[in-house]
């Protein structure tokens, strides 16, 4: 027995075994159970390489995934004031807060970036649902309004990214009031004449699809997405009855004339793309890896010489 | 009367009173007046007394005290040649809102609100207040008219919320509300909406998003509601009172956050004890607010409504 024995060799050891935890290498498919290999499944952007299941994406990894070369800005978004309620509940808000904070290394539930996609300049908003709920607060007002302003500004279309469980009731009706200040966004954009595509991810509900989320020129969503207003629990009390398999989820909202597409995440970005060069009136881009964008980029993009990009197109 | 139940000692004596005066009738001889009217002014001082400092529970139960007047009462009071108009065009007429074309003071103007019923039948062909999203759009259209033709719309909002049934999703009901919140902020017209009794979440706001919003002193306007949010924060429905302070729902609050730009005075007892005291106030509240925006109109009135609600919540319970 000697001080390596007793002190050295554990040492060694925990900080060796630490770093062999599989714990967090390997995560589960919620749907079908697969357990899928971390690096596999960030390739993928989060889906399911058995069962296609799209599972959360936090904004900043969309965006890393949906910029050119994962190039962009963040915009900054103008601070609210903190807990105007003083509310509390069984905790302090400030602090529920701030555990969010800690837990997913964000200021907020919203990022606004901006950037390009294909050569083609873009503001980009998205909701981070793991940022208590997603929910929408004076923080996500303001943001998605810096983010239409910044539009408006560089005369760009705006893409948003929705995910959230609704408002956030710590905010009392200062939440609420973030619907018709959202819609005055919205008009921003409408008004200078500016595409803004929403793409509604899992889950998109209440107050949030009650305004910005449902007023977009374009409504996408991915796969399987819950979309709706009162979620599928309420309902079944209030009606007393068992909904039908599929009810509230994308594909049933595109059956019901709600979205104009449903569309896998891998697809997502080549679709924006697409989609806002004809609303912005620019020519075909060239859909491939392209490498980042030059420090000055000349305005307009320079023309694709060999337009090449009906392959795409699914529906 | 319906008592709630926060005024069962209340109830109790007023009905000591009334037993004291039924005895009298029956029975010549006994002298009970005196009596009797000494219960009257101690329940009187009583009613005072409850209604003076309401908790923010006690006003969501009168808010929605099932003898509060409701949207129909105010529009056959207040307004003259009401002239109701039905239908979204698409679907369906929804029961849960009325509206039409109607003159206050003369004046055409377009007035819309939810209405609850005030017996189980109508209670039921109304929903309870509940619109559907056939009632939005019915909404939208007719703010479109008052638009076009220049005439002020007046929202009277008494709704738990909209309907969370199956086929308002399938119809919309997130896209109708969204629309109609889009409306109210795109009328070159003076809009004003008072909140008669619930002013329930996106359901509200779609009527509510307006030049100026007054609310009645014990209506109450929040983004869910206290039994709500109490079983999501506190896991637990009962705790609706905690929940019900914390939200700042109340008239007060609102108007302290500049939500809320006219506090409504009610009788004492709230506006289930004198109806036509209550809406002869609405009436002189919609008289001032109409007289304020008298010279409103156009590109100027939209860009101020939409400066109103960028700005809202900047100061917190400051404003």
């Amino acid at each position: 027995m000697n001080w390596i024995t007793n002190y050295v060799r554990p040492r060694i050891n925990s900080i060796f075994s630490r770093r062999e935890m599989p714990e967090n290498l390997w995560s589960k498919c919620d749907e079908c159970g697969t357990m899928l290999f971390h690096r596999e499944l960030s390739d993928n952007l989060n889906v399911c390489t058995n069962c296609g299941h799209h599972m959360a994406l936090t904004p900043r990894d969309r965006f890393t995934a949906l910029f050119d070369a994962g190039i962009f800005t963040e915009v900054e978004v103008p601070q609210p004031i903190d807990d105007p309620l003083k509310f509390r509940d069984q905790k302090k808000y400030p602090d529920r807060l701030k555990a969010a904070q800690k837990q997913t290394g964000e200021a907020e539930a919203m990022l606004v970036a901006e950037g390009e996609i294909g050569r083609t300049p873009i503001v980009a908003v998205a909701q981070d649902f793991s940022f208590m709920g997603g929910s929408m607060g004076m923080y996500v007002g303001n943001a998605i309004i810096a983010a239409a302003e910044r539009a408006v500004m560089l005369k760009r279309p705006l893409i948003l990214f929705s995910a959230a469980g609704g408002a956030r009731m710590q905010e009392g009706i200062l939440s609420l009031m973030q619907m018709p200040r959202t819609t005055v966004a919205v008009q921003m954009l409408k008004e200078n004449n500016l595409p803004y595509i929403v793409v509604l991810t899992h889950p998109t509900t209440g107050g949030v699809t009650a305004s910005y989320a449902m007023l977009g020129d374009v409504h996408i969503a991915e796969p399987n997405a819950l979309i709706c207003f009162a979620g599928p629990r309420v309902i079944e009390q209030t009606i007393r009855e068992k909904l039908p398999e599929g009810f509230q989820r994308a594909e049933y909202l595109l059956d019901h004339g709600m979205l104009d597409r449903v569309t896998p995440r891998k697809d997502m970005r080549e679709e924006l793309i697409t989609i806002t060069r004809m609303l912005m009136g620019l020519p075909p881009a060239i859909l491939a890896d392209l490498p980042p964008p030059p420090e000055v980029s000349p305005e307009p993009p320079t023309p694709a010489p060999t337009p090449d990009q009906d392959s795409e197109q699914t529906s | 009367m319906h008592y709630l139940d926060f005024e069962k000692p209340l109830a109790e004596i007023e009905g000591k009173a009334e037993e004291l005066r039924a005895l009298a009738r029956r029975s010549e001889g006994a002298n009970v007046a005196d009596e009797a009217a000494a219960l009257d002014r101690k329940a009187a001082d009583m009613l005072v007394d409850l209604y003076k400092n309401l908790t923010p529970w006690r006003k969501c139960q009168v808010a929605r005290h099932p003898q509060r007047p409701h949207c129909e009462a105010y529009i056959k009071a207040l307004f003259t040649e009401y002239t109701p108009l039905a239908g979204d065009r698409n679907f369906a007429d929804d029961h849960a809102v009325m509206g039409g074309l109607a003159r206050f003071d003369d004046q055409p103007v377009v007035v819309i609100g939810h209405e609850k019923g005030h017996d189980t039948k109508t209670r039921i062909e109304r929903n309870f207040g509940m619109a559907r999203p056939e009632g939005y759009r019915k909404a939208v259209r007719l703010m479109d008219m008052a638009d076009r033709f220049g005439l002020p719309v007046i929202t009277l909002v008494d709704t738990p919320g909209a309907y969370p049934g199956k086929g308002a999703e399938e119809r919309g009901q997130s896209e109708a509300i969204a629309r109609s919140t889009e409306k109210c902020l795109q009328i070159g017209v003076p809009l004003i909406s008072i909140i008669i009794g619930e002013g329930g979440s996106g359901g509200a706001v779609a009527f509510a998003t307006a030049d100026k919003l007054a609310m009645l002193e014990h209506s109450v306007y929040s983004v869910i509601s206290p039994e709500g949010c109490a079983s999501i924060l506190w896991k637990d429905a009962e705790k609706m009172r905690e929940a019900a302070e914390a939200l700042r729902l109340t008239a007060q609050d609102l108007h302290k956050l500049g939500v809320c730009d006219l506090v409504i005075k009610e009788p004492t007892g709230g506006a289930q004890r004198d109806t036509e005291a209550t809406i002869a106030e609405v009436g002189k509240a919609i008289r001032s607010m109409l007289a304020q925006l008298k010279d409103a109109g156009g590109a100027d009135l939209i860009a101020s409504r939409r400066r109103k609600y960028l700005d809202m919540g900047s100061k917190g319970l400051a404003a």
